[in-house]
């Protein structure tokens, strides 16, 4: 007896965790390879990448289906503009800071939400994301229902070039994006993920063998806020000015993301990568088309559904789930290789 | 010294009295064999002991302290640990993943590997630790109900029905596992019909017949009794 031992990873898993830190690096490079519009798409794909990978923790593997995550990005949003006009503080420094305060706002909110189950617990959080938006919209100082825009001189406070600050914001995308990515992953092979397995798959004997389920939706939760707010900071620091119906919106920063975690596969981490690159590239050949490109999203996403209910990735992994980012355990015994 | 003491314990399913004023209590390191009808609430007892469902009245007080309004988790690493008699796997999960979760959040220590590979092993699932609980059969399913709940290091241990179906030398394997589990000083109360597996290692009878308990004592006073009997009369009970 004894004579055993526990592996997380597989051939295939280290190829692939070798592969994204290749591409993570060639793509922290894009400052020096890429133009300015190549930036901006990357950036962008890594911010798509973040809220993707961010609402997949949240409705894939915690089973909290929340289509009011836009509460967060607009709050982040508006975290980051506070910090910047009314402390004057580097903006960069203030992306952080607005994930925390939204940690600290999230646990009320969880409070009331986590009353409400399934579809309840969806309109819920949607109906909360509206009282913020009216909340915003209600404050003057952070310009109403208009909105306000970021002065020049806080931006050159932050770099007085303006390739400079394309390249730190650039950066700051990739670092949420693949960060993300990296969270999600870590968090799933902790005994966090042990967790959300288990309860997904059976909550009375999760709770049976002591497992905390209230605890632990609340953790993910609240991280989930904190990070889903600093990308929201980060989307308001590029586009250099906020308004409440944009900060809020739920198409930008729900609808959207939905698809694209649906399309990609659903409780999976290669779902979300998988459905950001796919929606990017279908934008960037269809976008053209003006609505009936909206026509095509929608009816690639019902078909993928019908074929796939694991999405694309689901296609691909199989029947002997094929995974790049193993979180599972395997036990192998002396002598004996699976 | 007493681990487990149930005081005038009730619960009500609508109209149905399910558990009615039930008082138990169980020493430290006792085997405690409970027997009854189907429908007598059995299970339901256990899932009352364990936290799954809260009585209607009545209070649960384990190792000195008052569990009653306890959940099911604070009451599992407290020390309670229940097998379901239907059982519930996680059906997506290997079969060393299920018991790695009651090694891991049953108990406070380190070790959670070790510690669920001994549970498999006492199980006798150590060969299948790879296997996805969900392609397991019904016997393999109950070997694992009961490895999930060694697992979490338990002090009071519920078994509900998993002798049913074995071999004579598969039972008579389990015999041994529990006589060890009881040994290492872990207390137990088993429902089971296998009456001869129960009477072999229980120290001590309990019946249960309409959310009743109508005896309670060494097992042979009450396999005698008359109340027992009359549960069971033409029933199929072989002891
Ligand atoms: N969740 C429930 N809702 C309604 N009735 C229940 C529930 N659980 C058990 N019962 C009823 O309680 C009675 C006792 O069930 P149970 O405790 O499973 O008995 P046993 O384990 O002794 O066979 C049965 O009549 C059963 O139908
Ligand atoms: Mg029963």
């Amino acid at each position: 007896m004894n004579r055993f031992h526990v592996t997380r990873a597989t051939g295939l898993s280290r190829f692939a965790l070798a592969l994204s830190v290749l591409l993570v690096v060639v793509l922290a490079a894009a400052p020096w390879w890429g133009s300015t519009a190549t930036l901006r798409l990357i950036g962008e794909m890594m911010i798509y990448l973040a809220l993707a990978s961010l609402w997949n923790l949240l409705a894939g593997y915690t089973g909290l289906v929340s289509v009011g995550q836009q509460a967060y990005v607009g709050f982040g949003g508006y975290m980051l503009f506070t910090i910047a006009l009314y402390l004057g503080w580097n903006p960069l420094v203030a992306i952080p800071l607005a994930g925390l305060a939204a940690a600290l706002v999230s646990i009320p909110v969880a409070k009331l939400v986590f009353r409400l189950n399934g579809a309840y617990f969806a309109i819920g959080t949607w109906v909360v994301a509206e009282v913020f938006r009216l909340g915003f919209a209600q404050m003057s100082s952070l310009g109403g229902g208009s909105g306000s825009s970021l002065p020049v001189a806080i931006m050159r406070d932050m770099a007085s070039s303006k390739a400079m600050r394309e390249s730190l914001i650039y950066w700051a995308a990739l670092a949420l994006g693949a960060g993300s990515v990296a969270f999600v992953y870590l968090l799933l092979r902790s005994r966090i993920g042990l967790a959300l397995t288990a309860i997904r798959d059976n909550e009375t004997a999760s709770s049976s063998l002591g497992i905390a389920i209230p605890r632990i939706k609340l953790a993910v939760y609240v991280c989930v806020a904190a990070a889903t707010a600093m990308v929201g900071a980060l989307i308001f620091l590029q586009k250099l000015r906020i308004a409440p119906d944009a900060a809020f919106s739920v198409n930008d920063w729900t609808v959207l993301v939905i698809f694209m975690v649906v399309i990609g596969g659903i409780g999976t981490i290669e779902g979300p990568i998988i459905g950001t690159i796919l929606f990017f590239v279908l934008r960037e050949f269809l976008a053209d088309l003006g609505s009936v490109y909206l026509m095509i999203l929608g009816a690639l996403a019902i078909a993928v559904m019908m074929l796939s209910p694991q999405g694309i990735w689901g296609l691909i992994a199989g029947r002997r789930g094929l995974s790049l980012f193993p979180v599972g355990y395997r036990v192998e015994t002396r002598g004996e290789k699976p | 010294m007493s681990i487990l003491v149930l005081d005038q314990l009730s619960k009500r399913y609508g109209a149905l009295l399910v558990t009615d004023g039930i008082s138990l209590s169980v020493d430290r390191g006792e085997i405690v064999g409970i027997l009854g009808p189907n429908g007598a609430g059995k299970t339901t007892l256990f899932n009352l002991i364990a936290g799954t469902v809260k009585p209607n009245s009545g209070t649960i007080t384990f190792d000195g302290r008052d569990i009653t309004r306890e959940g099911a988790a604070v009451r599992c690493r407290a020390g309670i640990s229940r097998s379901f008699q239907v059982p519930q796997p996680f059906t997506g999960m290997t079969v060393f993943e299920n018991v790695l979760v009651g090694a891991t959040f049953g108990r406070d220590r380190a070790g959670a590997s070790d510690f669920a590979m001994r549970a498999l092993e006492l199980s006798g699932l150590t060969r299948k630790a790879n296997q996805l609980a969900g392609s397991l059969p019904l016997l393999d399913r109950k070997r694992l109900e009961l490895a999930r709940a060694l697992a979490t290091d338990p002090s009071l241990l519920l078994l509900d029905e998993i002798a049913g179906g074995l071999t004579d030398s598969e039972c008579h394997e389990l015999l041994e596992v529990l006589r060890e589990v009881n040994a290492a000083g872990v207390t137990m109360v088993w429902i089971e019909h296998v009456v001869h597996a129960l009477l072999s290692v229980a120290q001590r009878l309990v019946v249960v017949d309409f959310g009743r308990k109508i005896a309670d004592g060494v097992p042979d006073a009450v396999m005698a009794s008359r109340e027992v009997k009359s549960v069971y009369l033409g029933d199929d009970v072989h002891v």
